[in-house]
């Protein structure tokens, strides 16, 4: 098995979503409290933090998936190359920018070619069938799991093995070319082998996206990553390059939680 | 520092600690040791210096075993990595430190067969400084204190200068009388050898203030040899 290891973080990263002072509340619950983040493409940043610290309800702010929670509402700014996405922007469009890999391979139960060319044909992004194939194909190779479908690209995409899923759940998620790419915790499900086939190809995409993955393993947070933002209790309580936070945190809060002192 | 949430964890640092612990009392004797062999002549106490090196060495192996268990099942991160890393190249600067020690009592059983030199003094001189600067940086370590890490890491220049001092003063020894010229070469060889155990000294300081600031002491080792060439 080839051991994973992150890219070196880039000297001068360019900014492509920053967050400021974004306050969620799910009723009177103030789930994400002032909130300061930047995300850079290029790099792939974790977030870290123990459950219920609002690393998911960050994320479903990028996309706009707070919108369809009842009682939940999202303030501050938030900004895509400048361009403010809380407000003001469709949610369709901007998930075609901004695409999304969930912690359980959801594929749909259609065939592995239809799971990919799904967002392309919804967002019309395509105007006949060689261009589709062209996508799928070219979709499926850079999730790595185009050779190993290659012949069956027919036969029902549940059908796969669970790393294989998520590697087809990674291409329906490219084939719309989006620009950022959110992962909640996408290997929880998975063995190390599969685990480590996800970690290589999130590294390989990590040059063209910005990546931002929710993760609980301390480890895959260390390998794959540029940068980490660790949350607790709705706060950013740090942020930095990966690096630094898992030689020499700043803050005692991080350092607890990625040594395994507190709960 | 606050308990890991799995206490085996801690039990594996404070196994390890206290394998570098151990090794550091028995170093620190073996040297003290060593140089009192060597002003006393005394053959038998030499003997047993040489003897207890393989309990040095066995710790440094048992250690480096522990690091690795460690390493591979605790993947230690942060503070817990330095602990690790640091215990790792502290045991194996003490066992340097005590191989040193050992060849110092080899020395001084030869010498104990030639006629004595009037030379051991300053060698006694320069053995006390190393020894409390060998317990100084091992203090900084177990109590994490940094300004006396800082202190040891500055005092190596002073024995860089009593060793400068004492390669001269046999200089003239074997100059003056050819005679002399075998005992003092194998003085040469033991005041050159308390110089090194000096210099891991303040290895062992650097560490003991990476262990506690993540960083390294700043700035060029003060260096004050003038016998040039001595490596
Ligand atoms: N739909 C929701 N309705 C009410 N509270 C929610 C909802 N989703 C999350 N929360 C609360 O918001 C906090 C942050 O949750 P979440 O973002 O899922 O944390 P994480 O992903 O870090 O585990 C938690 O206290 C959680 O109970
Ligand atoms: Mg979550």
């Amino acid at each position: 098995m080839p051991a994973t290891a992150a890219s070196a973080p880039q000297d001068n990263p360019s900014p492509k979503l920053i967050a400021r002072d974004v306050n969620v509340y799910y009723g009177t619950k103030h789930a994400l409290q002032h909130v300061d983040l930047v995300l850079n493409s290029g790099e792939v940043t974790a977030l870290i933090g123990p459950s219920g610290c609002g690393k998911s309800t960050f994320l479903r702010c990028l996309n706009r998936m707070n919108d369809g929670i009842e009682g939940c509402r999202v303030e501050g700014s938030i900004t895509l190359d400048g361009q403010d996405i809380v407000r003001g922007v469709d949610p369709i469009l901007l998930r075609a920018r901004i695409g999304m890999v969930f912690q359980r391979p959801n594929p749909f139960p259609k065939s592995i070619y239809d799971n990919v060319a799904f967002g392309p044909r919804l967002h019309g992004l395509v105007s006949g069938k060689d261009e589709l194939d062209e996508i799928v194909v070219g979709s499926l190779r850079r999730a790595g799991l185009y050779e190993e479908v290659k012949d069956r690209l027919d036969a029902i995409g549940t059908g796969l093995s669970g790393g294989q899923q998520q590697r087809l759940c990674i291409a329906r998620a490219i084939a719309v070319s989006p620009e950022v790419i959110l992962m909640d915790e996408p290997c929880s499900a998975l063995d190390p082998i599969a685990t480590a086939v996800v970690e290589e190809l999130i590294d390989e995409l990590r040059e063209k996206y910005t990546i931002i993955i929710v993760t609980h393993s301390m480890q895959q947070a260390a390998r794959i990553s540029q940068r980490t933002a660790f949350f607790h209790l709705g706060k950013v309580i740090e942020t930095g390059l990966t690096e630094q936070i898992f030689t020499n945190p700043r803050e005692k809060l991080t350092q607890g939680y990625i040594t395994g002192r507190f709960g | 520092m606050e308990p890991h949430i799995v206490k085996s964890f801690d039990e594996a640092l404070n196994t390890l600690h206290a394998q570098v612990s151990r090794m550091g009392i028995l170093a620190e004797h073996q040297l003290g040791l060593s140089v009192q062999a060597l002003v006393d002549r005394n053959d038998e106490l030499a003997a047993q210096i040489v003897q207890s090196d393989a309990e040095i060495d066995a710790l440094e192996a048992a250690a480096n075993d522990q690091v690795i268990r460690v390493l591979a099942l605790r993947a230690p991160v942060a503070d817990d990595l330095r602990v690790v890393i640091t215990a790792l190249k502290i045991a194996s600067t003490l066992e340097r430190i005590a191989d040193y020690a050992a060849n110092i009592a080899k020395r001084s059983i030869v010498l104990t067969a030639m006629p004595a030199v009037p030379t051991v003094r300053p060698l006694q001189r320069l053995g006390k400084l190393v020894q409390g600067l060998l317990a100084d940086a091992l203090t900084a370590y177990h109590e994490g204190n940094t300004e006396l890490a800082l202190q040891v890491w500055t005092r190596d220049k002073e024995v860089d200068e009593q060793y400068s001092g004492l390669f001269r003063e046999l200089l003239t020894y074997m100059m003056e009388d050819s005679r002399n010229i075998t005992p003092c070469s194998h003085l040469l060889f033991v005041a050159k050898n308390i110089e090194r155990i000096g210099d891991h000294a303040t290895n062992i300081a650097e560490m003991a203030y990476f262990l506690a600031t993540g960083g390294a002491i700043e700035g060029a080792r003060p260096k004050n040899d003038t016998t040039l060439i001595h490596d």
